[in-house]
C-alpha cells in the first residue's frame, strides 16, 4: 500500500456560501470549502491506508468492505448506466485513511468516537479518525463532498473538516409488530442512515399485534404470535443480516422487547403469561398486561433474556414500561391478593414499578444497560441510576421539565417526544424536527451531559413496506443534523432548505426512495413506483 | 384549483406532533375488521348476490373467451388484452405444477364467457363521457358468464370478476356462485396527476393508471403543464419544453410517451383529458415562447417578471390556435381542460399597454371581465377544434358566457353546497373535486372522511342532480413525485372510487373498512404499493423498498 503525508500547507481558505454549494448532509462542526477544485477520476482513484498502519491495517474487513460500498457512491455513474465518462485530466487521486485504534471487528457502543479529521487537498485526500467508526463517518462526508460538473467530470473541492457528533446517540425506531417490514426494508432504512450519520437502530420488534422474533427457547413465540409463523418473522439469521449490516455501517442495533404492557402477542404462545382479566367473578377470556403477580412471569422474562442479550451484542436493551393499563390487574382476585401481600395497597403504580424493578435487574445482571420508556419514571423515581429514560410524550414545554426533573435525579436522557414523525401533515414539516433544541431546558451543565442524544420514532400503525421510506426520508434527516451538529450553526431551517434538497437527491441517486420537500426535480429521479 | 397555497413558507397548521400525547392511537377506537358479507369486492357492485356454493378454478385449464353471439372477437385488442392481465391477476405467475394430472372435478368453474351484446362493440374507439359501463356478471356452472354492452362494461366485470376468486385454506382458487347486476352511479369518476411541480416517470402513470383500472376510474385528468415546469413536448412550440421543462430529454413526455399512455389507458377504459391551464398557472409557457405572458410593470419600467398570458395581443390568440389544434390532434378525447383558475390581477393592473387596453375597450378596471374576455377567446378556439370544454369553477363564478356542453369543475371548500346549486341552476354539467384533495395529508384514516362525502349533498332539483356527473380526486404535486405518489394515492383514492361507482346508500364504514383492506392487499399483491389502513398485515407484502 502506498505511503501518505498528513502535513498540509497552510492555505488561505476562501469559505463558500454553504447556501450556494451543494454541500454536506448533516453539516460537520467546522468546515472550510475553498474554491480550488481538484478533478476526479474514477480510473485513478484509490483508497489507502496510512503508511504506518498498511500492515497492520490489511484486514480491516470492515473498512475494506467500505471502500467497495463508497466507490460507486462517489462515482455514481459507473452504476446508473450512464457508462465511464472519460476525465480529460487523467490525474490519480488517492483517499489516505489513518486511525488511531486498529479494533475492526468489534461493534459500536456508546463509548465509540465518530471524530474524524479530513483535508483534501490537491491529489489527496487524509482522512484521520480515532476509529473506524470515525473513519466511516469521514467516507460518508467524503463522498458528499465529490460533485460532478455540467460534463458529467467529478471534482472536489478544496476542504478542511474537523467534525464529530454533537450528541452520541442518534436513533432511529421501526416497529415491525403492527406491520411487519421485510427485511429488505429495514436493510434499506439502515443504509440511509449511514448517509445520514444515524448510529442506533431502535428495534420496536414485537408488541400487542405481533410478535415476528423467532426466539430460539420460545419458538411459540413468533409461531403463534406472528401474523404468520412462516412468512412474517424474523429467523434468528434474519436478526444476524441486520446486526451485521448496521455494524458495517456503524450502527448500533438496540431491540426492544416491551412490557409488561404491549404484550398482547406474547401471551399467545406463551399461555400463564399475561394476566387474566375477570369479568366478576369469572376470567372474562381476556388477557391484560404480564402477571407481575406470577413467579413464573419473572422465570420467563430472564431466560427470554438471557437469550436476547446473547443474541444482540449491544450493551443497551430496551425494556419498554410504557402505557400500562391498570384495569385488568384490578380485575383479578390474585393481582389483588398479591397487592395486599405486598403492601401496595390499591396504587398499581407501585406493582408497575415493582415488575419493572425486577425486570431492570434482570437485565443488570445480565450485563446490559436498561432503557426504559419515560413512564417507568414518572411512577417510580426509585430506579436504578445508570437506567436510561426515554422521553416520548408532550409539548416543549412537558417534555423540557421532564428532562430537568430526570436528568437532576441524576438519569442519562434520550429525547423522542419531538420526533415522532409517524405523525404527518401538509407541508414542510420537518422544519419543527429542526428547529428542537434538546438541551434548552433549566439544568445546569453538569444535567445536560446527561442528555445522551434523541430519536426519530416512525411507529407502525399506518406505515410498512409500501411507505416506509418516503416517510421517513428526507424528514428524519432533520433531527439526524439536530443531533450531529452544532446547533449555533445550524439554527435557520431556510439556510439548511437548500442543503437539504441536494442531500435528497443524493439520497435518490442511492437508490433511497426520499420524497420532495418542495416543487422541483433531481437530475436522477427515482425509477420505482 | 390549488388553495393558493404558498409551498416554500407554509408549514402546518395543525401542530400534529407536539400535540399528540400517546405514543399509538388507541386501537379500540378505529374500525376493526369485522368481515363483510361482500368478500373483498371494491367498489361495491349496485346488485349483488352471493350463494355459498363454491367451485375452484385450475390455472392449467380455466380460460377467459368469448362467448357465442359477442361482437367481439380476437381481434378485439380490448378485450385480449384484459382476459390475459386478469388471468395473471387471479392465478398470479403461473407456477409449474409439474405432470400431476387431475380430472376435471365437477364443482369446478372452466370458463368465463364474455359477451359483448351490443352490435358495436365499441372495440377500437376510445371510452368517452357516455360511454356504457354497464354489465351484468353470472357465476354458474358449466360458465361464468359476463354480459356487457359495450366493451367498457366488459372490462368493469372483469375486475369485479377477478375480485370474487379467492384462495381456499390450500392455495386453491375458488369463486362463489354469484349473481352481479352492475353500473356506475357518477359517469365521470377521475383522478387528476400533476406532473409540473414535479416530473413523474411514464412508469408512475402507467402504475397509476393500472390502479385506476382496479378501482373502476375512468378518467385521468393529467395535470400536464403549470407554472414549475413544462414537460410536454410540443411538436409545433418544442421550444415550450426544451426551455421550459425541468430538464428537456429527461424530463419531458414526447408524443410517443404521450401516445403510449394513451393506448395503455384506452385498454382500461381510461379517458385521457389534459389540462392546459391559462391564463394562470403559466410562468413555465414563458421561457419557451416569448411575448406569452403579460410584462409586469414596477412603476413606469418593465421589472423583468412577468404574469399571466398576455391577453391583449393579437399573437397570444394565434399562438393558442396552434396549440390547441395540436393538442385536439394529439389528445382523442372530446374534452380538454381549460385552467382557468387562480388568476393574479396585480401584474395585469400594473401594466400601462393592458390599461390602456381596457380603457380602450371599456373594461374599467374590472379585471375579471379581462380574463373573462381572454377565456371567452380561448373557449372559442377549442370549440373551433371540436372539443368540448372543462373549466374550473372561477371561470363560471366570473360570468364568463359558456357553451352549453362546458364541464364546470368545482374546487372550492368554501360556500360548495350554494356553488354546487349555482352551477347546476344555470344548466351546466359539473364535476366535484373539493372534498377530495388527497395531497392534504393528515394523521390517521382519513380515507373515511373522502367516504363520507355525498356528492348531490346541496338543495338542488332532480334535474340539477342529474347534471353532476362525477367527481374526481386530486393529488397536486407540491410534495409528491414518483417516491411517495402511489402510496399516498392508494387506497385513499379508492374511497373516493366506491363513492363515484357504488350506490347511495354504500355508506357503512365498518363494511368498507373491511373490504378495502382486503382490496389494499390485492393491490399490494399486484405490485401496487398502496398503504395500509391501520395495523395489519397482507399475506404478501410489498416486496420493493
Amino acid at each position: 500500500m502506498a505511503s501518505c503525508t498528513i502535513c498540509l500547507p497552510a492555505l488561505m481558505m476562501l469559505v463558500l456560501d454553504l447556501n450556494t454549494v451543494e454541500s454536506v448532509w448533516p453539516l460537520p462542526q467546522k468546515l472550510a470549502i475553498s474554491e480550488e477544485r481538484y478533478p476526479l477520476s474514477p480510473t485513478h482513484f484509490n483508497f489507502y491506508y496510512g503508511e504506518d498502519q498498511a500492515s497492520i491495517m490489511t484486514d480491516c474487513s470492515l473498512l475494506d468492505s467500505a471502500f467497495t460500498r463508497y466507490f460507486p457512491l462517489i462515482f455514481p455513474d459507473l452504476t446508473s448506466g450512464n457508462g465511464v465518462l472519460p476525465s480529460t485530466e487523467e490525474k490519480a487521486f488517492s483517499l489516505v485513511v489513518t486511525m488511531n485504534q486498529k479494533d475492526c471487528d468489534g461493534y459500536p457502543n456508546e463509548g465509540s468516537s465518530e471524530r474524524y479529521q479530513l483535508n483534501v487537498s490537491a491529489g489527496q485526500a487524509v482522512l484521520n479518525s480515532d476509529t473506524v467508526w470515525g473513519a466511516l463517518r469521514g467516507l460518508e462526508t467524503f463522498s458528499q463532498l465529490v460533485q460532478q460538473d455540467e460534463d458529467g467530470t467529478y471534482f472536489i473541492n478544496k476542504t478542511e473538516i474537523e467534525d464529530f457528533p454533537s450528541f452520541q446517540y442518534r436513533g432511529i425506531l421501526l416497529d415491525t409488530s403492527r406491520h411487519f417490514l421485510p427485511l429488505k426494508a429495514i436493510l434499506n432504512t439502515l443504509d440511509a442512515m449511514a448517509y445520514s450519520k444515524f448510529n442506533v437502530f431502535h428495534w420496536h420488534i414485537v408488541d400487542d399485534p405481533s410478535f415476528p422474533y423467532q426466539s430460539r427457547t420460545f419458538p411459540d413465540l413468533s409461531s403463534k404470535g406472528a401474523y404468520h409463523p412462516m412468512s412474517h418473522i424474523y429467523t434468528q439469521s434474519d436478526v444476524r443480516r441486520v446486526l451485521t449490516h448496521a455494524r458495517l455501517r456503524g450502527i448500533r442495533v438496540i431491540p426492544e422487547f416491551d412490557s409488561p404492557g404491549h404484550t398482547q402477542s406474547w401471551g399467545k404462545g406463551q399461555p400463564n403469561l399475561l394476566t387474566p382479566c375477570y369479568k366478576g367473578s369469572s376470567p372474562s377470556g381476556k388477557f391484560g398486561p404480564i402477571n407481575p403477580a406470577s413467579a413464573l412471569s419473572y422465570t420467563f422474562m430472564s431466560q427470554f433474556l438471557k437469550e436476547v442479550t446473547s443474541v444482540f451484542p449491544d450493551p443497551y436493551l430496551h425494556l419498554g414500561g410504557d402505557e400500562v393499563n391498570f384495569s385488568c390487574w384490578q380485575s383479578n382476585p390474585d393481582v389483588r391478593a398479591f397487592m395486599q401481600k405486598m403492601g401496595f395497597g390499591r396504587d398499581y403504580t407501585k406493582l408497575e414499578s415493582f415488575y419493572m424493578e425486577n425486570i431492570v435487574n434482570i437485565t443488570s445482571n445480565l450485563n446490559k444497560t436498561s432503557i426504559v420508556w419515560q413512564d417507568v419514571f414518572d411512577y417510580h423515581e426509585r430506579i436504578p441510576k445508570d437506567t436510561i429514560l426515554h422521553i416520548w410524550k408532550g409539548l416543549p414545554a412537558q417534555y423540557k421539565a421532564e428532562m430537568s426533573r430526570m436528568t437532576k435525579a441524576g438519569h442519562r436522557v434520550l429525547l423522542g417526544a419531538p420526533w415522532y414523525i409517524n405523525h404527518i401533515a401538509y407541508g414542510q414539516d420537518w422544519r419543527i424536527s429542526y428547529n428542537v433544541q434538546p438541551l434548552n431546558f433549566p439544568g445546569t451543565e453538569e444535567q445536560k451531559k446527561l442528555v445522551i442524544g434523541g430519536e426519530v420514532s416512525m411507529w407502525g400503525e399506518y406505515v410498512d413496506a409500501t411507505n416506509l421510506s418516503p416517510r421517513l426520508w428526507p424528514r428524519a434527516c432533520a433531527a439526524a443534523e439536530r443531533l450531529w451538529s452544532d446547533e449555533s450553526q445550524t439554527r435557520s431551517a431556510e439556510a439548511a432548505f437548500p442543503r437539504l434538497q441536494a442531500f435528497r437527491c443524493s439520497l435518490l441517486r442511492r437508490g433511497v426512495r426520499a420524497e420532495p420537500l418542495s416543487p422541483g426535480h433531481c437530475r436522477d429521479e427515482y425509477r420505482g413506483i | 384549483m390549488l388553495a393558493g397555497l404558498n409551498f416554500a413558507t407554509l408549514l402546518l397548521s395543525v401542530a400534529v406532533c407536539q400535540g399528540s400525547r400517546y405514543k399509538d392511537i388507541d386501537s379500540e377506537t378505529v374500525s376493526v375488521d369485522q368481515g363483510s358479507t361482500y368478500g373483498s369486492l371494491w367498489p361495491l357492485p349496485q346488485q349483488v348476490s352471493l350463494s355459498e356454493v363454491s367451485f375452484k378454478l385450475s390455472s392449467s385449464s380455466f380460460r377467459v373467451v368469448d362467448a357465442e353471439g359477442s361482437s367481439a372477437g380476437p381481434s378485439c385488442n380490448i378485450l385480449q388484452n384484459a382476459y390475459r392481465r386478469y388471468y395473471e391477476y387471479v392465478f398470479g405467475n403461473p407456477r409449474k405444477n409439474g405432470h400431476f394430472k387431475r380430472k376435471a372435478a365437477t364443482s369446478e368453474l372452466s370458463e368465463l364467457q364474455v359477451s359483448i351484446t351490443s352490435g358495436d362493440s365499441d372495440c377500437d374507439g376510445y371510452p368517452g363521457a357516455t360511454s356504457d359501463e354497464s354489465y351484468e356478471l353470472t357465476v354458474d356452472q358449466p360458465y361464468a358468464i359476463l354480459k356487457a354492452p359495450k366493451v367498457w362494461g366488459a372490462l368493469r366485470g372483469l375486475e369485479t370478476f377477478s375480485q370474487l376468486v379467492y384462495e381456499d385454506e390450500y392455495g386453491a382458487k375458488s369463486i362463489n356462485s354469484s349473481k352481479i347486476v352492475d353500473f356506475p352511479r357518477f359517469q365521470h369518476r377521475g383522478i387528476l396527476l400533476d406532473t409540473s411541480r414535479h416530473f413523474l416517470p411514464i412508469k408512475v402513470i402507467l402504475a397509476n393508471l393500472e390502479a385506476m383500472s382496479m378501482n373502476k376510474f375512468n378518467v385521468f385528468h393529467w395535470h400536464i403543464v403549470d407554472d414549475p415546469s413544462f414537460p410536454y413536448l410540443s411538436r409545433t412550440f418544442p421550444q415550450l419544453s426544451q426551455m421550459g421543462a425541468y430538464q428537456p430529454y429527461t424530463h419531458v413526455y414526447t408524443p410517443g410517451d404521450v401516445k403510449m399512455i394513451i393506448e395503455f389507458a384506452r385498454l382500461r377504459g381510461i379517458r385521457v383529458v389534459p389540462e392546459f391551464d391559462t391564463p394562470g398557472h403559466t410562468q413555465s409557457w414563458g421561457k419557451g415562447q416569448k411575448d406569452l405572458l403579460t410584462p409586469c410593470y414596477s412603476g413606469p419600467t418593465p421589472s423583468g417578471t412577468f404574469g399571466p398570458v398576455n391577453p391583449i395581443l393579437n399573437t397570444t390568440y394565434d399562438f393558442m390556435n396552434l396549440l390547441f389544434k395540436e393538442i385536439s390532434e394529439v389528445f382523442p378525447d372530446a374534452y380538454v381542460h381549460l385552467g382557468g383558475d387562480e388568476v393574479d390581477f396585480n401584474c395585469w393592473k400594473s401594466n400601462p399597454n393592458i390599461q390602456k387596453w381596457m380603457d380602450e375597450h371599456g373594461l374599467g378596471k374590472d379585471y375579471a371581465k379581462l380574463e373573462s374576455f381572454y377565456i371567452q377567446k380561448l373557449l372559442g378556439i377549442v370549440a373551433a377544434t371540436k372539443k368540448g370544454s372543462m373549466i374550473w369553477q372561477e371561470v363560471f363564478d366570473n360570468g364568463v358566457k359558456l357553451p352549453a356542453d362546458a364541464v364546470v369543475n368545482v374546487w372550492m371548500g368554501s360556500g360548495l353546497q350554494e356553488e354546487m346549486f349555482n352551477v347546476t341552476a344555470a344548466g351546466f354539467t359539473t364535476i366535484l373535486s373539493a372534498p377530495w384533495y388527497l395531497d392534504y395529508i393528515s394523521y390517521g384514516q382519513d380515507w373515511q372522511r373522502y367516504y363520507k362525502v355525498e356528492p348531490l349533498d346541496f338543495k338542488g332539483s332532480d334535474s340539477q342532480n342529474k347534471l353532476v356527473i362525477g367527481g374526481e380526486a386530486c393529488l397536486w404535486g407540491e410534495f409528491v413525485d414518483s417516491t411517495n405518489l402511489t402510496p399516498r394515492l392508494w387506497p385513499r383514492a379508492s374511497a373516493v372510487g366506491e363513492r363515484l361507482w357504488s350506490a347511495k346508500d354504500v355508506t357503512d364504514v365498518n363494511d368498507a373498512y373491511s373490504r378495502l383492506s382486503k382490496h389494499r392487499c390485492r393491490m399490494v399483491e399486484r405490485g401496487i404499493p398502496a398503504e395500509p389502513l391501520f395495523t395489519s398485515f397482507c399475506r404478501h407484502e410489498y416486496k420493493g423498498n
